[in-house]
């Protein structure tokens, strides 16, 4: 899918080790316009650490990435962290409303998100009317799709999702599911998913990176990749 | 000199630390009988104490007879001293003993300059030294709880602190609350002082002061000015040391290496 679209984020031999241990090794893909890309692997194959990469919350220590054709290192930390946005597998909301929480990425900016799009972002994730409730009595759930749309308010480039399904139950995690599935679809967003679990990446996903050791273990797209890996 | 120094008061003084020592003793003794065994710690922390406070005090009877202007490179000692006892609470992270030192420098030095201009602390290096002793000691303790509290709230809130810096906040706003927090609990002591002088506890240096003579009236009035002075002198040591400390807690390119554990 998409396979004629732009190159929205490549990298480049990317990798990280630390105190001799190598976290993430030599990565090198390509993510285009509107790519879903599922990125599978047991623990410990360095899945979440290679999306803080590309957040910057961790420095690569080998290679470099390119969103949009421009070298990370030519990006201020803040600008790409606002392109490149971040779903974690906790949603850490800040102490406030709901609407403060989503306010919180533009107000940075010095951007104030009007009323009206505060509730569209909230009606997307399926929370209409919630923005003036505090967020200490959510459920797990409603909590995560408050990050999503708080992710959302910064008009990212690229969404990295890490996990965000994980530490929820079953029946929140199917309605998460079907907000992201959605919203990714009709936004046609730039998504790198990082799952442990192979039938949400196949829900969400249209190619899928698996990961081992850090390493590049199969990338492609979602049937092929998957029938490749129920057959070993 | 040794005449000066080995007289009928420190007869006295060595008299009355052998009793206070005993009666320390006796606490090591039922401690002893509960079969908990603290004689090796009491007995080397006594010696150590003694011989220590000893020193110093030799030391500051030949100071306090120098000119005026020695007391400066004295309380600069004790600040430099100081900010390595309490940054050693926040050891972990880099940068800390700096934060401390500016800290304490600023907070202590600008309050005793201040308070010396306005005639609060009697010019001279009898009243300077002391009091500007018990101001650097008590910022020393605020820094401390102020880097160790800022520490333990970074630590046990890295995912929100991640989360905000994964939205794009600058480093300063994503670790504003935690700052804050720590501000105000490392004043926490300070307050309750001020707020339970005299119904709680009579402080050692009003008590000083009457047992040496004072009116009673302008001693406790002094003993608030002291409060107030300890109050204002560590209160700008922590505002300056968490704000100069929350710098270190990143990396240059805005990541958050103040975490605990390893990465995986």
């Amino acid at each position: 899918m998409a396979s004629s679209a732009e190159v929205v984020l490549r990298t480049d031999h990317l990798g990280r080790t630390v105190s001799s241990r190598a976290l993430v090794q030599d990565i090198s893909i390509e993510v285009r316009q509107g790519d879903v890309l599922g990125i599978v692997g047991p623990s410990g194959a360095g899945k979440s650490s290679f999306l803080r990469l590309l957040n910057r919350l961790d420095e690569p220590t080998s290679g470099t990435f390119f969103l949009e054709d421009r070298d990370y290192r030519e990006i201020s930390p803040r600008e790409l962290r606002r392109k490149v946005g971040m779903v974690m597998q906790t949603a850490f909301l800040f102490p406030g409303t709901i609407a403060e929480n989503i306010r919180f990425g533009p107000e940075q900016r010095d951007v104030r998100l009007e009323e009206g799009r505060i509730d569209e972002l909230l009606r997307q994730v399926g929370l209409d009317g919630f923005a003036a409730r505090a967020v200490d009595h959510l459920s797990g759930g409603e909590a995560q799709r408050v990050a999503f749309a708080r992710a959302l308010a910064n008009s990212p480039t690229v969404l990295l999702l890490d996990e965000p399904t994980s530490a929820l139950d079953d029946l929140a995690k199917r309605q998460v599911e079907t907000v992201i599935r959605d919203v990714v679809r009709a936004s046609h967003l730039t998504c790198l998913m990082v799952t442990h679990d192979t039938e949400a990446a196949a829900r969400l996903a249209d190619r899928i990176l698996v990961l081992e050791g850090g390493k590049v273990k199969r990338i492609g797209p979602l049937g092929e990749v998957l029938d490749v890996e129920a057959t070993r | 000199m040794w005449k000066q120094l080995v007289n009928a008061d420190l007869l006295r003084g060595l008299n009355q630390a052998a009793a206070a020592a005993g009666a320390a003793v006796v606490v090591m003794l039922l401690a002893r009988i509960r079969r908990i065994h603290v004689e090796r710690e009491t007995l080397i922390a006594l010696v150590r104490g003694l011989v220590q406070i000893t020193i110093v005090g030799s030391v500051l009877a030949v100071l306090l007879h120098g000119p005026a202007w020695t007391s400066v490179f004295i309380l600069a000692f004790m600040m430099v001293a100081a900010a390595a006892t309490s940054a050693r609470r926040a050891r972990r992270i880099p940068g800390a003993f700096r934060a401390s030192l500016y800290g304490i420098a600023a907070g202590t030095g600008v309050t005793i300059a201040l308070m010396t201009l306005l005639g609060a602390i009697a010019p001279g290096i009898a009243t300077v030294v002391p009091i500007g002793s018990m101001l650097i000691a008590n910022a020393m303790n605020t820094n401390g709880l102020a880097l160790d509290r800022f520490r333990s709230e970074v630590q046990s809130h890295v995912g929100q602190v991640e989360s905000a810096l994964a939205l794009g906040a600058a480093p300063e706003t994503a670790v504003a609350r935690y700052v804050q927090s720590s501000y105000l609990a490392s004043l926490i002591p300070a307050i309750d002082n001020l707020r339970s002088l005299g119904i709680v506890w009579i402080p050692g240096l009003m008590a000083g002061m009457v047992l040496s003579g004072s009116p009673p009236l302008y001693a406790a009035i002094y003993q608030f000015v002291a409060l107030a002075m300890i109050f204002a002198s560590s209160g700008l040591t922590s505002l300056i040391s968490t704000t100069l400390i929350r710098a270190h807690a990143f990396s240059s390119a805005e990541q958050l290496v103040l975490r605990s554990g390893s990465e995986t």
